[in-house]
């Protein structure tokens, strides 16, 4: 019994760090509230298919900006959708990211652009690790 | 026995946002909602007969716009409810939204308390 109230405890801390630290805002909170005993996987459905839109949206974004002439129209698209559906689950770094990433193609400054595509990578592997590790715990 | 079950429509080319907005809709409201990719697909369903209470309709969208398609349900007389939804916080949007005939216009991501004002708004007409 102790056991499980200290995985508990676990799961809530931990996922209070992801809101702290940022990785995670409220509209993770409205996902959760959807699920339940009859929508029991819905939270880690819609983040694995987030997770698969991103994968494939960052490959296409290292494409078009490794093109000797960038199509930055093409490239705004990808960026508009990846900062869609990161908002739409909450992911409040990559959204943020997606932001400025967006304003680098108004401007089309391909410099900047390359910039914004690090820090989107690297803030996605951050809350993809981060993610699993709650969806293991929590199960 | 009349249905009294609010109807939907969700209008987004994305399709995480589709699958969020159809389930909040149906688990916290009890609205059923039928989900399209696309404006154009939205005016053809309405253009074919189908009638719905709300509309969510995304703003940017490849094939034809939120708003174009906004301006086109109206000029088919389409009634319903339509509600904008913009991923930008700037203005214009909304004003293009609002006169293009939506009723409302809310920054992506839809949430419960946004679908309220909406719904009180629309018990309001039905009253």
């Amino acid at each position: 019994m102790d056991g499980i109230v200290e995985l508990q405890r676990q799961l809530i801390d931990y996922t209070a760090s992801l809101f702290h630290e940022g990785f995670l805002d409220e509209q993770f909170n409205q996902l959760q509230q959807l699920e339940d005993e009859n929508n029991p996987g819905f939270v880690v459905e819609v983040v694995t298919l987030f997770f698969e839109d991103a994968d494939r949206l960052l490959n296409e974004l290292t494409k078009a900006l490794g093109q000797p002439s960038v199509d930055f129209k093409s490239l705004d698209a990808h960026v508009h959708q990846l900062k869609g559906s990161s908002s739409s689950i909450g992911a409040h770094r990559i959204h943020r990211v997606c932001i400025s990433f967006r304003n680098s193609c108004e401007e089309q400054n391909v410099e900047g652009c390359l910039k914004n595509l690090q820090q989107v990578k690297h803030e996605y592997s951050l809350v993809k690790d981060r993610l699993e590790t709650l969806f293991r715990v929590r199960g | 026995m009349a249905n009294n079950k609010i109807s939907a429509l969700i209008v987004d080319d994305d399709s995480i946002i589709r699958k969020i907005h159809k389930t909040m809709l149906e688990r916290l409201f009890n609205i059923e909602a039928e989900t399209v990719k696309d404006g154009k697909e939205a005016v053809e369903l309405c253009r074919s007969g189908a009638n719905f209470d709300i509309i969510f309709m995304d703003r940017e969208m490849p094939i034809m716009d939120g708003a174009e398609a906004t301006k086109q349900l109206r000029a088919m007389g389409v009634k319903s409810t339509i509600v904008g939804i913009t991923t930008r916080a700037g203005g214009e949007d909304r004003e293009e939204f609002l006169a293009a005939g939506s009723n409302h216009c809310f920054e992506k991501p839809l949430d419960r308390a946004k679908v309220e004002v909406v719904l009180r708004e629309h018990k309001k007409f039905t009253i």
